[in-house]
């Protein structure tokens, strides 16, 4: 309760300054009061324009999104487990990771054109090097007493993998697919802004229409959607997961 | 109760273990180092062996060949005259560290050994690891996770785990090294009750001298690297034993004299 009313405090108060903000800008078009982003949400939300566009991104993010893990996930086993994997997709995923993924924009278009495939191409791109690295770190960091222990009561091969290795990764893999859901939707939306698909607007195209008409109540409204959005996936899909390993694991307390 | 729990919770035959100059090297930062060397031990079936030397005398590899986790370069680990060629739980084992599975309740840790087993059904299996909580005294905490624990319970769901797959030779790797005098007093007399109900060959590794005379029916002392018998003491006393009374410390103070004996003179 003493937690919602301190989070209700601070969005009020950044409302608050936002508010103080605008009054005291040069011009109501480059910082509009959030009323007026409000108003332009509202009247969007009216005809349909931001669930449309939501859900064509929302669709593009998890498609991209459970590509990065269906290969992401099976290359990081791989390169915990052997040295030339590591040395070789490893390498590559670090290197994958370093290259902010709207670097792959000018290359998607050209191979696959302004189309849905060079958007996935991008999240892909953005996310799966993260997701590599980090399941590789979280099998790697498991003690390996743990499978030792296992192997004494008869557990061998798969079944130690799959019922000692990667329960006992799973706060490193959770940690490494909550980091790579940040950077698909950092993906898409370079992707969107960049790359155009005519007729599915996606949150990233509104923003960048925003701006080619100086609607700044529009930049700002989407960027409050974003946001909005990007929380509540976090409370949705990961926080219960990571309540449920905190609470086995007895970590996630302030110290 | 079903005839399938009765069948599980009546202790299986204990085993003998033999090792016949076992010696194994690993690789430390400075090269090969010779862990042990030349190790012969008979443990008869039953018995409850106490292996006792300094800090890296190879102890706890040993029992990791016991337990089949590792290969030696040399020599032969049979158990039953039959060679050791991996784990198995017939002879599972406990650690200094409980080892525990942080993912898996108390009750999920002692069912880990017994779901790997076939033939028993998911009832039977609650009703062996129950047994098996209530002889540590931890049937209140099934549904407790482990960090929930206090380190003297830990070692006793460790306990229960080891035991539940009903296993012939128990190995305990300095079990109670970690944990404070009085949790490690009660356990002294928790495992004598246990043991005195069951017969179990039990090899057992601590650097403790007085743990040693107080559990064991024999107390191997090895020397230090590379690790080899230097001696041993039979503890004829009966049982349960205080870890305090004369006749114990008396054993101790043997085992304490064969240890400060160098190596090279003891054989």
């Amino acid at each position: 309760m003493r937690r919602l009313a301190a989070r209700a405090a601070f969005v009020g108060l950044a409302l608050g300054a936002w508010q103080v903000a605008s009054s005291l800008a040069t011009s109501r078009v480059l910082l509009p009061p959030p009323a007026d982003v409000l108003a332009w949400v509202g009247r969007a939300a009216a005809d349909g324009t931001l669930a449309a566009s939501a859900l064509v991104t929302l669709r593009r993010l998890a498609v991209g999104y459970l590509l990065g893990l269906a290969v992401g996930l099976p290359l990081g086993v791989l390169c915990a487990r052997w040295r030339l994997a590591e040395d070789t997709v490893g390498l590559a995923a670090v290197g994958v990771q370093s290259l902010p993924s709207v670097c792959w924009a000018p290359l998607a278009m050209l191979w696959f054109g302004a189309n849905e495939r060079a958007m996935l191409f991008i999240v892909l791109m953005g996310t799966v090097g993260s997701i590599v690295l980090a399941t590789a770190h979280g099998i790697r960091s498991v003690p390996s007493i743990y499978a030792r222990a296992a192997r004494t009561m008869g557990s061998k091969g798969l079944h130690t993998w799959t019922s000692v290795i990667v329960p006992a990764s799973m706060p490193a893999v959770v940690a490494g697919m909550k980091q790579a859901w940040a950077f698909a939707w950092r993906s898409l939306m370079a992707a969107e802004i960049y790359v155009v698909v005519a007729g599915h607007a996606g949150l990233g195209l509104l923003l960048h229409y925003g701006r080619e008409f100086h609607a700044m109540d529009q930049v700002l409204g989407v960027i409050l959607l974003i946001v909005t959005l990007g929380v509540a996936f976090d409370r949705l899909l990961f926080a219960p997961v990571e309540a449920a390993l905190h609470r086995r694991w007895g970590t996630g307390r302030t110290p | 109760m079903s005839g399938s729990v009765d069948r599980e919770l009546s202790p299986a035959p204990p085993l003998k273990l033999s090792l016949r100059g076992v010696r194994k090297s690993y690789v430390g930062r400075a090269g090969p180092v010779l862990a042990v060397d030349g190790i012969d031990l008979d443990v008869s079936e039953g018995e409850f062996v106490c292996l006792v030397g300094p800090s890296g005398c190879g102890k706890s590899t040993l029992l990791s060949l016991v337990a089949g986790l590792e290969r030696p370069d040399g020599g032969a680990v049979l158990a039953d005259g039959k060679p050791v060629v991996g784990p198995g739980r017939e002879r599972t084992m406990m650690f200094q560290e409980h080892a525990l599975f942080p993912w898996r309740t108390v009750e999920g840790n002692v069912r880990f050994g017994l779901e790997l087993k076939e033939g028993l059904d998911r009832a039977t299996r609650g009703e062996v690891a129950e047994h098996y909580l209530r002889l540590v005294g931890l049937e209140g905490f099934r549904r407790a996770w482990v960090h929930e624990l206090s380190g003297g319970m830990r070692q006793r769901v460790a306990l229960a785990r080891a035991l539940a797959p009903n296993p012939r030779v128990l190995l305990m790797d300095e079990p109670f090294a970690a944990l404070d005098a009085m949790s490690r007093e009660r356990l002294y007399e928790d495992l004598q009750r246990i043991f005195a109900a069951r017969r179990t060959t039990v090899l057992f590794v601590t650097h403790n001298v007085r743990e040693a005379a107080c559990l064991g029916d024999r107390i191997v002392v090895m020397s230090a690297r590379p690790g080899r018998v230097v001696g041993e003491v039979r503890v004829a006393l009966p049982r349960p034993r205080d870890i305090n009374r004369s006749d114990v410390v008396e054993h101790a103070r043997e085992v304490t004299r064969l240890l400060s004996v160098p190596a090279g003179a003891a054989s």
